[in-house]
């Protein structure tokens, strides 16, 4: 969308104001603490999760190929204890992370797309195609959740992937609901008409006029979808609709709990994941909701 | 009468207005807004005083100024704003007044009419109401003879009583503004500042407006300081014109003289802005002013406004020119009437 | 009939009606107008908040459809496909009141004004194109605003953006919904000048909406008043501004604040007009004073409670005025 076609006087003289915005942005970002305490929480864990396959191999994971002590108490060479195969929870917790933040991120960027092309297609049209879709989303919210979303794992099969689909599929209602809102607001003001008369179809109006203007509660409602994401993943592998096989936190919680890790007051297996998703849930929270307030203009007049 | 006082300073100080019944008394009033380091001067020494019953019409583009200065008067400017100089209402300076004493002058003595009469009223409760309370607050008065007050009031700015109860979305623009007017008048000020109270509304409800604040003029005495862009408006709605340029007074005088003779570049600009119909003169003919206001961070030497002037000279660009005596009753900010008058 | 040559843009026996929300009864905005803006001629439409001018420019762009009557450009009857709609829109531009809320906040000058070139898939030297419109508008030189957004342009620049926008398309009629109300009087002279040079330079026609009869004064060669969904009166400039016949245009110009001395507004009595509740007989009469004034037998013959208006004729750019009103035919106020 920026002036690809201009000439290059142009093109150079378009972009500080993009850079300007972007700098902006990040100051006021930066005078919000708690969103970079948020920040730097979900820096740690990403930056964990990419370099985990470095030292972390399958044998130290493959409940058949390791040989440590069973549900032992942490000491110094198993600084979280040990799982019921024997396996380090610190590396389970570490490697774990990989596959808990991709559900989250996969589940929410469908969520997104599902969402925000819903919305802005109901705002849009308005009138029979708007209803209809509208009725669709009130559908889904009023379907259960967690019940949708166990059959529906139970359906397409045990694993990430149905999992994905599970929490996407019930969560895009939020979404929709949230962008056809603001695009009903977008619709409503001059531009939208002037580009009407300009010649612009249904197509453009939405793609160039809308979803620019949208965008921004788009990103702020990211941040806070793909904290619920990863709560649903956590509660769905804990209810046993995850692969067995894999390590991830609710993987991790689902075994500690059917291990008697509770009973055995294995503390060690059982608080690590569920504090990492606490943390990590908490992290993007801090940060959505810093993003939204250094987004909303009506917060960004004050100095 | 109102005196405007020139900018020569002390000397002019007996220009003013007779003692006693002067209500407001304006001295060198600054306002500057921070932006973060910087200093932005937004009105820039404005000095006027205003007695009961007189009106006054401050004219100008937006950016000039006009409206934080009126707002200024009450300390409404905003919290970033830093104010200076005097406001003498009734003796006292509101600038420097403890809290207490500027709202009881904010509810019972100067009250404001603002422009966008939807959003300065309660959308959840029904007009009579939004009246009655600062009548009930402010006046001591019972609920009974307040809601009699308030019917009246409506009634006068022609709001029938059927319709008292009804909610502001229920109103036209119009109807809304004059609401606003008669809660402007809820607790019998002295002074009403009105902000471009008809600039947003059609030409026969804006001749009702201003029609209607004729009246109560005439009828209760208040002083009017009246807002906006539109001279040919101020110039039946005022006795005297003030025209704003740059956060300062360029021209004044009364109505009348300033708009049919105006003595400033920007004033005789700003009077054929509006074209008179069926004068040939501006028959496809639209004239305006080319350029924009300078930003109140971009204030230099110099006249403000010589880089908009049709007759600018050199010597305009190294002198800031002060308001000077044309003839008795006017002042204008210009050096070529300061070479007039000095040559004749 | 209209004259042999067709006109630029054209309506006949236009009606838009909104159907009632909420158990109210249905506004007809535009009940029944002719009208007729002839190559490089200057038609200003002048009403009341509620007159349903605005509505008409939306039905002239084609973005409310008209519930009857027909839109005809250059004698073609307007159709409603989306393909036909854009190539019409090629050469009809819309330039609405607000340009602050007209202009996209994210998108700057150049995409601004780019944006319709690129919607009629005119991209081949847009660049130029771009910079040609800026210039024609009066932002000069073009260089210095392609980067700017909406919020760092003042009132004047905006709207010389939203012109430049309509102009990059290369139009030959400008439909201007009240393009100098949200404007300060020194800007309004400047745009108002910017139409009138457009249609001297480039031929464009032009149809400007506006509430103010000095706008017609200024930059048009006809003008027509709406009330209540009809045209009342219509006719060159002088002769309705100068001569009014109808008692609402009458009291409209009585009321425009001007620096005469003598300014003596004659005030409507009643309430503001209301599409959804069209008076019967001549929709004037309930606060038309000439009306009030009859009596006796006159009031009788007359019978403006009763007696519908018939729609004006569309008058072209020789013919001389007309006006709407049943006491006129009587002759007997024909000289007032």
């Amino acid at each position: 969308m920026t002036a690809l076609d201009a000439p290059a006087a142009a093109g150079a003289a378009v972009r500080p104001p993009r850079f300007e915005s972007a700098r902006r942005f990040a100051r006021a970002f930066l005078r919000r603490r708690s969103g970079i305490a948020g920040l730097a929480v979900l820096a740690a864990f990403t930056v964990l999760a990419l370099v985990a396959p470095l030292f972390i191999g399958p044998d130290q994971l493959d409940v058949t190929r390791v040989n440590g002590p069973l549900l032992a108490s942490p000491s110094a060479h198993y600084p979280l204890g040990t799982d019921q195969a024997g396996r380090s929870v610190l590396l389970m917790l570490i490697y774990g992370s990989r596959e808990s933040l991709r559900v989250g991120v996969i589940a929410t960027l469908l969520t997104l797309v599902i969402g925000s092309g819903i919305g802005i297609v109901a705002g849009h049209y308005g009138g029979l195609v708007g209803r209809l879709l509208m009725h669709l989303t009130d559908w889904f919210i009023a379907l259960p959740g967690m019940p949708l979303a166990i059959s529906l794992a139970a359906v397409l099969g045990q694993g990430e992937t149905s999992i994905t689909i599970a929490i996407a599929v019930t969560s895009w209602t939020g979404t929709a609901r949230l962008i056809r809102a603001q695009t009903l607001a977008v619709e409503a003001r001059p531009f939208v008409e002037r580009a009407r008369a300009l010649g612009a179809g249904h197509g453009q109006i939405m793609q160039r006029q809308v979803l620019p203007n949208v965008m921004p509660l788009i990103l702020v409602s990211s941040t806070l979808t793909i904290a619920g994401a990863m709560l649903s993943e956590a509660t769905l592998t804990f209810l046993g609709l995850g692969d067995p096989t894999s390590v991830t936190w609710g993987e991790m919680l689902n075994q500690a709990f059917f291990n008697g890790a509770f009973t055995a007051d294995a503390w060690w297996y059982i608080l690590p994941p569920g504090l990492a998703i606490l943390l990590v849930v908490l992290g993007f929270t801090l940060v959505g909701r810093a993003v939204e307030t250094v987004l909303d203009p009506r917060m960004q007049e004050r100095p | 009468m109102i005196g405007i006082e020139t900018g020569a300073g002390p000397g002019a100080g007996g220009t003013e207005a007779q003692a006693g019944t002067t209500l407001l008394d304006v001295r060198d009033l600054r306002v500057t807004y921070r932006q973060g380091s910087r200093e932005v001067p937004a009105v820039r020494g404005v000095s006027f005083s205003l007695g009961r019953g007189d009106t006054l019409g401050v004219a100008g583009e937006s950016g000039s100024g006009k409206s934080t200065m009126a707002l200024s008067l009450l300390r409404l400017a905003g919290a970033g704003a830093e104010v200076s100089g005097e406001v003498r209402y009734d003796g006292e300076d509101l600038l420097t007044a403890r809290w207490v004493k500027l709202r009881a002058v904010r509810w019972a003595g100067a009250s404001v009419v603002f422009q966008g009469a939807m959003s300065a009223l309660n959308p959840v409760r029904n007009v009579l109401d939004q009246i009655v309370e600062p009548i009930v607050l402010h006046q001591q008065a019972g609920p009974r003879e307040a809601e009699r007050r308030a019917a009246r009031l409506l009634e006068s700015v022609g709001i029938p009583a059927r319709r008292t109860r009804a909610y502001p979305h229920e109103f036209s623009g119009g109807q809304r503004q004059r609401v606003m007017i008669a809660m402007a008048l809820a607790c019998d000020p002295d002074l009403v500042i009105a902000d471009e109270p008809t600039t947003a509304l059609d030409v026969m409800v804006q001749a009702q407006i201003l029609g209607l604040l004729a009246e109560l003029v005439r009828e209760s005495r208040v002083a009017v300081i009246m807002i906006s862009h539109d001279l040919a408006v101020l110039s039946h709605a005022c006795d005297r014109l003030a025209v704003m340029y740059a956060g300062r007074f360029v021209e004044t005088g009364p109505s009348r003289q300033v708009i049919e003779d105006p003595r400033h570049p920007y004033t005789r600009a700003l009077a054929q802005a509006f074209p008179t119909i069926g004068d040939p003169a501006s028959r496809l003919a639209p004239s305006g002013l080319a350029g924009d206001p300078p930003r109140p961070s971009q204030i230099g030497e110099g006249c403000s406004f010589a880089p908009r002037c049709a007759v600018v000279m050199d010597s305009c660009r190294g002198r800031d020119p002060e308001l000077w005596q044309v003839d008795p009753e006017r002042t204008a900010a210009c050096l070529r009437v300061l070479s007039e008058e000095g040559a004749a | 009939m209209s004259s042999a040559e067709p006109a630029e843009l054209e309506v006949r026996d236009l009606a838009v009606v909104y159907p009632g929300r909420r158990g109210r009864p249905p506004a007809r905005a535009v009940d029944g107008v002719n009208l007729r803006v002839g190559r490089a001629e200057i038609v200003a439409l002048i009403g009341e908040s509620g007159s349903g001018k605005s509505t008409l420019a939306r039905a002239l762009m084609g973005l409310v459809k008209p519930t009857a009557g027909r839109v005809l450009y250059q004698g073609a009857p307007l159709e409603y496909s989306t393909r036909a709609l854009r190539r019409y829109r090629g050469h009809v531009q819309l330039i609405m009141q607000d340009p602050g809320g007209a202009l996209n906040p994210k998108q700057n000058v150049y995409d601004a004004v780019a944006e319709g070139p690129r919607l009629h898939r005119r991209t081949e030297g847009l660049s130029a194109t771009v910079r040609d419109a800026l210039a024609k508008a009066g932002l000069r030189p073009p260089e210095d605003f392609l980067a700017r957004y909406p919020h760092e342009l003042s009132g004047g620049q905006q709207q010389r953006v939203v012109i430049a926008g309509a102009l990059a398309l290369n139009p030959s009629v400008l439909v201007a919904d009240e393009p100098v109300a949200s404007l300060d009087a020194s800007v309004r002279g400047e745009i108002l000048g910017l139409l009138l040079g457009l249609r001297d330079q480039l031929g464009l026609s032009a149809l400007v909406v506006s509430h103010d009869l000095a706008l017609a004064w200024n930059i048009a060669d006809r003008v027509a008043v709406m009330y209540l969904g009809r045209v009342v009166e219509q006719g060159p400039v002088e002769e309705v501004l100068l001569h009014p016949r109808h008692p609402y245009t009458q009291a409209l110009l009585s009321v425009v604040p001007d620096r005469r001395a003598d300014w003596h507004p004659v005030l409507l009595a009643g309430e503001p007009p209301d599409p959804s509740a069209i008076p019967s007989g001549c929709r004037f009469h309930p606060r038309c004073a000439r009306w009030a004034a009859v009596t006796g037998e006159q009031r009788d013959a007359a019978a403006c409670d009763r007696r519908e208006l018939p729609v004006l004729a569309p008058s072209d750019g020789s013919g001389p005025a007309s006006a709407a009103c049943h006491l006129l035919e009587t002759t007997l106020l024909e000289t007032t």
